[in-house]
Formats: C-alpha cells, structure tokens, sequence
C-alpha cells in the first residue's frame, strides 16, 4: 500500500477525530459552566449531586465511561439503538466526561474572583446577571485559560479512545491499516497527526491568552 | 433634608455583637467622618447603611424611603426588590481597594453603569465621565486599565465611578488606608473638593486632621458603640470621653 494510499484511507478518520474533538468541545464547555453553577449552588441537594458526578466522571475511565453510554441502553434497559449510536455514544461520553472536567477549572476561576468585585458591582446597581456576565465570565475566562488549554489538548489524544466503540476515526483506522499491512507507518502517521494538531490548538490558545493580556 | 436615617441598627456575626443600638442622621450637604479602632465596628456600620451586610435589627431610611424597618419582634425586615434597588441609586460607595472592573477601560468602568443600568444616554453619560475624569485630574487617562494606573489614580477613578451614577449620598470606606502618604493627598485633596462643593458624604477614616479640617460631624466609635460624637473640634482636640482621648492621643504620639 502506498502512503497516498495510507493517507487517503487515514483522511476520512481525521475528519472523524476532528468532529469529536469539535462537538466534545461545543458540549462540555457550556455544559461545564452550568455543572459549576450546580457545584456551587446554596441549594445543598443539587450541590451534593454535582460532587457526586464530578467524582464518577473523574474518578472512573473515560473508556469506560464510553462502554457504559454504548452499551448501558442495551444491556440495562433493552432499548434497541440505531446504527450511527457509535457516534453519539462516543461524543455523549466525552461530553459528559470533559464538562466535570470543565466544571471544576470554572468554579476555581470564579472562586479565586475577589469578592470586591461582586460588592462593586451590586453597589454600582447590577443584577445577579449582569454580574456574572459582565464582571466575573470575562475575569474567569482569563485566569481559567491556562487549565483549559490543558484539557483542549488532552482531549485530542483522548478522541483515540473512541475505538472502544470501534468508531472509525483516526486512530481505529490507522491501527487496523497497520495490522493489515504489517506497517508501523500508519501508527507514525497517526502520531504526526495527533501532534500537529496540538501545535495548532496550543497555538490557539496561546494567541487568545495574548489577546486577554491586555489587562491583569 | 435628612438623606439618611439608621435607627437602632445591631448586628451581631455568630453571636459576637458588632453593633448594638447605633442610630445617626446625615443632612443634606453634611460630611460626617467616623472614626475609632479597627475592630470597632465602623466598616460593618458603612456596609449595612450601604447593603452589604443585612442588618439583624434596626431602620434604615434613604430621602425619606424605607429601605429596613423592625416587625414588631424586633427584627429587620428589608423592602421589595424594586424599592431596594430603587434606593441601591440614592447612594455610591468608595471602596479602600478601589475594586475597579479590571477588565474595563477607565472610561468603562465609569460609563458601563450609567449606560446599561440607569438606560442614560451614551452622549451624556460621556460628557459627564470626561468631565469627572477632568476634576480628577485624570483627563487623559479614560483609555488606561487599572493595571496602568497608581493606587491613588485608580481611587480617583473610583470616586468617578461613583460619582458618574449621581448619587445623594456618598460613602468612602477607609479609602487611603491601600495608598502611601503621598498618594493620600491626591485624594484627600479630591474628597476636600468634593465637600466644598457640597456633596453629602459619610467618610470612614484614619486621618484625624482630615477629619477634624474637612468634616461637619464626627462620630467616635469603640466596640460596636458610638461612644462620642459631635463637632469635629469638639470630639477631636477636646474629647470628653475618656476612650475618646485614649484613641487619639495614639495619633497625636505618631
């Protein structure tokens, strides 16, 4: 098999990965933020309930974490799931992972806020809304920066592990080429392609954290 | 006219008596100036006037308007959410660390609330932030962060900030204790500014000559009580109290 052979067949999971990475991302992020607000609410039964699921999601594998929301329907209620479920199992799966993730970097965000900042703008005639979204969200994003370029960039090389569910994005298809052909080349590949994509991410990061720079 | 009014106000955190029984009056145009120790209850007196703190017992009353009033067992009841934000507007508070937005210009910082808040026009809102920002003495500074600026800069766009909303009564809470001698001048200097043009205002303070050169009204307090109060010169270079004169002769040694 040719490399151009290799890469063309490789293509298609790329895409795949990337639109995990992506929809992991669109979910988890706003999903985190409202686990937070949960996590640190006054109403202590809600409270509890978010610790509880930031413990499971962060304290079981993600791998099987992604069984569970695969198989689970099945195996425990009988429900028979249409064929492309691979694919909202998986991204179901890191959503729900990631946002325990996420909630926990946003709630120390807003924590570490000083309390100054809140008593300024309740004096100043601001609503509970307002606050949040205009005094403390934009500080939070700042200081959470750092933290989250960190779990954007874990998540690119956890996408692998959707080959639990044998969902053919990058890395289940690079394995299955290199088995076929007795080649470690599709695995280097494969490799490359993990990594490039974190240059670009952290990249990214890195130009949004610059652009945020301009006050401390 | 009386623009603020606190009767029999107590507060007490976890059983500890902050204030018992405090009760003042503040006249339009009057500056009133309180001082004592740190510990005395001062501050908590400023943010339970202000809404900071909830008040356990006590009325508090703004231009007339029932912010707090006591059910008949004695305990604080506070007013509907439109009546307190309607009341939030008759006041602006300075604090001792400035808690400007970060994250917004020094113009920012001034306009957002008039704008968004009391719906102003933006042209006006404007004019009047560059016009404070000019009494300031920091005309050119409204595209700065606060990061950029000096402490006593910053304090002075505080003060703007607060000023820009319009409010009856203005309150500053030890608003030179996070500057340096020299920078707190700039907003002594500001706040002296301020009185002569007759802004009612109630200052929490350690600068006793300030207090006794600018203030119409002081108010000593020592353990959750008002132990003395009175004319400045009075309280100030002939105390009667004997806490009184325990305080400042502390200040006079210094």
């Amino acid at each position: 098999m040719s490399l151009a052979a290799i890469l063309q067949q490789l293509a298609t999971g790329m895409l795949a990965t990337i639109s995990i990475f992506v929809l992991t991302l669109f979910f988890s992020m706003p999903l985190g933020l409202l686990v937070a607000f949960g996590r640190m609410a006054k109403f202590k039964p809600l409270q509890y309930l978010m610790k509880f699921y930031i413990s499971i999601m962060r304290g079981t594998p993600l791998m099987l974490q992604l069984m569970v929301v695969y198989y689970g329907p099945y195996y425990i209620f009988h429900i028979k799931l249409p064929a492309g479920y691979q694919f909202t199992a998986t991204i179901i799966g890191f959503a729900i992972n990631y946002a325990a993730y996420f909630a926990e970097i946003y709630r120390s965000g807003i924590q570490s806020i000083p309390v100054g900042q809140y008593e300024a703008a309740k004096v100043l005639g601001y609503s509970k809304v307002q606050t949040f979204g205009k005094i403390i969200f934009p500080q939070m994003v700042k200081r959470v920066l750092p933290s989250v370029t960190n779990e954007v960039i874990t998540l690119v090389k956890d996408t692998s592990l959707a080959f639990v569910l044998a969902y053919a994005e990058m890395f289940t298809l690079a394995k299955q080429i290199a088995a076929s052909q007795t080649s470690i080349v599709p695995l280097f590949i494969a490799g490359l392609f993990y990594y490039i994509f974190n240059l670009i991410v952290a990249g990214v990061m890195g130009y949004i954290e610059k652009r945020l720079d301009y006050y401390k | 006219m009386k623009l603020l009014e606190i009767n029999n106000l107590k507060k007490s955190f976890d059983n500890l008596d902050v204030l018992h029984d405090i009760s003042l009056s503040v006249e339009e145009g009057q500056v009133v100036a309180i001082i004592g120790p740190s510990g005395s209850g001062k501050s908590t007196l400023l943010r339970c006037a202000t809404m900071l703190e909830t008040m356990d017992s006590g009325e508090l009353t703004y231009v007339g308007e029932s912010a707090v009033t006591n059910n008949e067992a004695g305990k604080a009841v506070y007013a509907d959410s439109k009546q307190l934000k309607k009341i939030q507007g008759y006041f602006g508070l300075v604090f001792q660390n400035f808690n400007l937005f970060p994250h917004y210009s020094v113009m920012k910082n001034i306009t957002d609330a008039p704008i968004h808040i009391q719906k102003r026009d933006k042209k006006e809102v404007y004019a009047q932030a560059r016009e404070l920002l000019k009494k300031m003495g920091l005309e050119d500074k409204e595209d700065y962060y606060p990061c950029q600026l000096s402490g006593g800069q910053q304090q002075r766009v505080a003060i703007a900030r607060a000023l820009a909303l319009n409010p009856s009564i203005l309150f500053f809470d030890e608003p030179t204790s996070a500057l340096d001698p020299e920078l707190t001048g700039e907003i002594l200097k500001v706040i002296r500014q301020l009185a002569e043009e007759k802004m009612t205002m109630v200052i929490v303070t350690h600068e006793m000559t300030f207090a006794r050169d600018v203030a119409d009204h002081v108010i000593f307090m020592d353990g959750g009580y008002i132990i003395e109060e009175g004319n400045p010169k009075d309280v100030i270079e002939h105390p009667k109290e004997e806490r009184t004169r325990q305080f400042l002769a502390r200040f006079a040694a210094k």
